[in-house]
């Protein structure tokens, strides 16, 4: 699957124009609220027409502004899931799950349907109203719409924005196994860098209406370079990890990462299993000596790479650990009063319930 | 109570008086669906010239209404002679025109009604279901018009009560033929001319109330059924 898009669009005094291509898996579409997100998700769903442009996927021109070719919305099975859900009020959650099997070419087998029932955990919910259903239940339900339409294309439009934290930590699981389990390619629109974080194989950085970096997302949301639609408390480094074979102790959760040991809580534990972990610089200290008598489980050894002043009195310390990179973010007193300088050898130490899995 | 019991001319205007009602009311139903289709969601030239057409009957004095129907759709009128040539379709002194009259002066009421009930569709609902692989035809029929169901039903009550209770227009474009334009405003306004006609003009009013009250009973009984299967509960 490859999905060409170029699109130039005037709204007021905002401008768009975008170009990029991206192929399979979760492409994030990453940026400030107003940065034109939701608007080129609305181009690509085909409810704006955009001034100038062309959507393709796989070779397939779906939009061309310049051979006047439109698909129409109903036509281009680019299944969306909007931030509010959209359920219809006047029919059931079952008659909303399978609203897009009427118009589907190929229907649907009674397999699909209880898989990705099963999948979004909405069995329960089927006979049920949609208006006594929960914020994180409508948008399942949502979820499951988008996906029993067979669509070519997943386009989801910060589906987790209307949550609070406790429903997106509930809807977080069901959409990481939808990467998983299915094969069709996601474009997930979010300014949540945890959302990214966690679901992201791709990410398009979008500020005010450009693109201004793509890239993985570990390359894209790790200090230094990050883009500063990702505020100051949240800057950090993302690190791609695996949970190790064995397993010491059953209350906490070992991983690798390149040549490094992580410890953490609250994840599953499957050996083998891919994970991303993210860890905010200003939540690293940085120790000269190996610390002892600590709390914290993560102490590791790295180089000081580079120094960065970083806001006001403040400075953002690049380290490189056995290859993987991290950045801590420490007063400009405490480098100061630990004569810290590149080339020099440090520990950072990362509390085990500071890493986000 | 022997005064109650309605006589033959009597039950013939309150039979007459309903199928007109129910005949306006039908063949309104789709022309006001498209008006207010046109006047919620349309931006075209003349949308407000449009909406006062559509308005006009209302506030017009029947008699001015009935009398432009009796040029216009009257066997020498330019829109009677056609249809009459083309179609058969008369008009003039027939209950045909007695529908004709009610639904006009219906319409308004009706339009009105739909159009607010279209206005308040949240149009993100429909182009969910455009996404979801409904083309604009099904949308409308799956999403749109259940929506606006409510509005359609106080629509149709609402027209089938002012056809029941039309008069001006109505005797002023059809006059006031027993047994073919009379109906039960025409015939209660026939028993007070005359002696001794108080009996009867007291018996059509009495039908006439429970009609009404009927008619709203009913339109409210279903636009709270329509209300609550709209709102998901």
């Amino acid at each position: 699957m490859t999905l060409d898009v170029s699109v130039r669009h005037r709204l007021d005094a905002f401008s768009l124009d975008i170009a990029f291509s991206t192929d399979g898996g979760i492409t994030a579409l990453f940026g400030r609220s107003g940065s034109g997100k939701t608007s080129l998700i609305r181009i690509l769903a085909g409810l704006i027409r955009p001034d100038e442009g062309y959507v393709r996927l796989d070779g397939e021109t779906i939009l061309d502004t310049t051979s006047r070719t439109v698909t129409p919305p109903h036509r281009r099975r680019f299944g969306t899931v909007f931030q509010e859900g959209r359920l219809f009020p006047h029919l059931s959650v079952r008659q909303n799950l399978l609203y897009g099997r009427w118009f589907s070419k190929a229907p649907v087998g009674t397999g699909d349907i209880e898989r990705i029932v099963d999948l979004l955990g909405i069995a329960p919910l089927l006979a049920r109203p949609t208006a006594n259903l929960s914020g994180g239940e409508k948008q399942r339900v949502a979820i499951g719409r988008a996906l029993l339409a067979r669509p070519r294309l997943l386009l989801m439009d910060e589906p987790l924005a209307a949550l609070d934290d406790a429903r997106k930590a509930e809807i977080l699981p069901y959409l990481k196994r939808l990467r998983d389990e299915t094969d069709i390619p996601i474009l997930y629109v979010s300014h949540s860098v945890t959302e990214v974080t966690q679901l992201a194989d791709r990410v398009l950085m979008i500020e005010n209406g450009r693109l201004t970096a793509s890239g993985t997302a570990s390359e894209m949301l790790s200090l230094p370079g990050s883009s500063a639609a990702i505020s100051r408390r949240e800057a950090g480094t993302v690190i791609e990890a695996r949970v190790a074979p064995h397993q010491p102790d059953p209350r906490i959760v070992k991983v690798a990462a390149g040549g490094l040991t992580f410890w953490l809580v609250g994840t599953e534990r499957l050996p083998g299993q891919r994970l991303r972990l993210r860890t905010a610089a200003r939540d690293i200290m940085l120790a000269t000596k190996r610390p002892e008598g600590l709390s914290a489980l993560n102490i590791i050894e790295g180089v000081i790479t580079g120094m960065e002043p970083s806001g006001r009195d403040q400075v953002d310390v690049a380290l490189d650990c056995a290859g993987t990179r991290l950045t801590a973010r420490i007063t400009s007193v405490s480098a100061d009063m630990l004569g810290l300088a590149p080339g020099m050898p440090v520990h950072a130490v990362i509390k085990t319930v500071a890493l986000d899995p | 109570m022997d005064w109650l019991a309605l006589s033959d001319a009597e039950w013939t205007a309150i039979r007459l008086s309903l199928k007109v009602s129910a005949v306006a009311m039908l063949a309104s139903l789709p022309l006001a669906l498209l008006a207010a289709m046109a006047l919620a969601r349309g931006r075209f030239w003349g949308r407000s010239l449009l909406n006062g057409i559509v308005h006009l009957p209302l506030i017009l004095p029947p008699v001015v209404t009935g009398f432009l129907l009796l040029i216009l759709f009257g066997r020498r009128g330019p829109v009677g002679a056609f249809l009459e040539t083309y179609t058969g379709l008369v008009f003039s002194f027939r209950w045909t025109g007695a529908a004709l009259a009610c639904a006009v002066m219906g319409f308004p009421l009706m339009v009105r009604s739909i159009r607010l009930s279209i206005e308040a569709v949240d149009r993100r609902l429909e182009q969910a279901a455009a996404t979801l692989g409904a083309s604009p035809a099904w949308v409308f029929a799956t999403i749109t018009l259940p929506l606006i169901l409510p509005g359609i039903i106080a629509g149709m009550i609402l027209s089938f009560a002012k056809a029941m209770g039309e008069f001006g227009a109505t005797i002023t474009f059809v006059s006031n033929i027993p047994g073919e334009t009379q109906t039960l405003s025409a015939a209660i306004y026939t028993f007070t001319q005359v002696p001794g006609g108080d009996s009867g003009a007291l018996r059509l009013t009495l039908v006439s109330v429970v009609l009404s009250m009927a008619a709203l009973l009913l339109s409210e009984w279903l636009a709270t059924a329509a209300a609550r299967r709209v709102s998901g509960t």
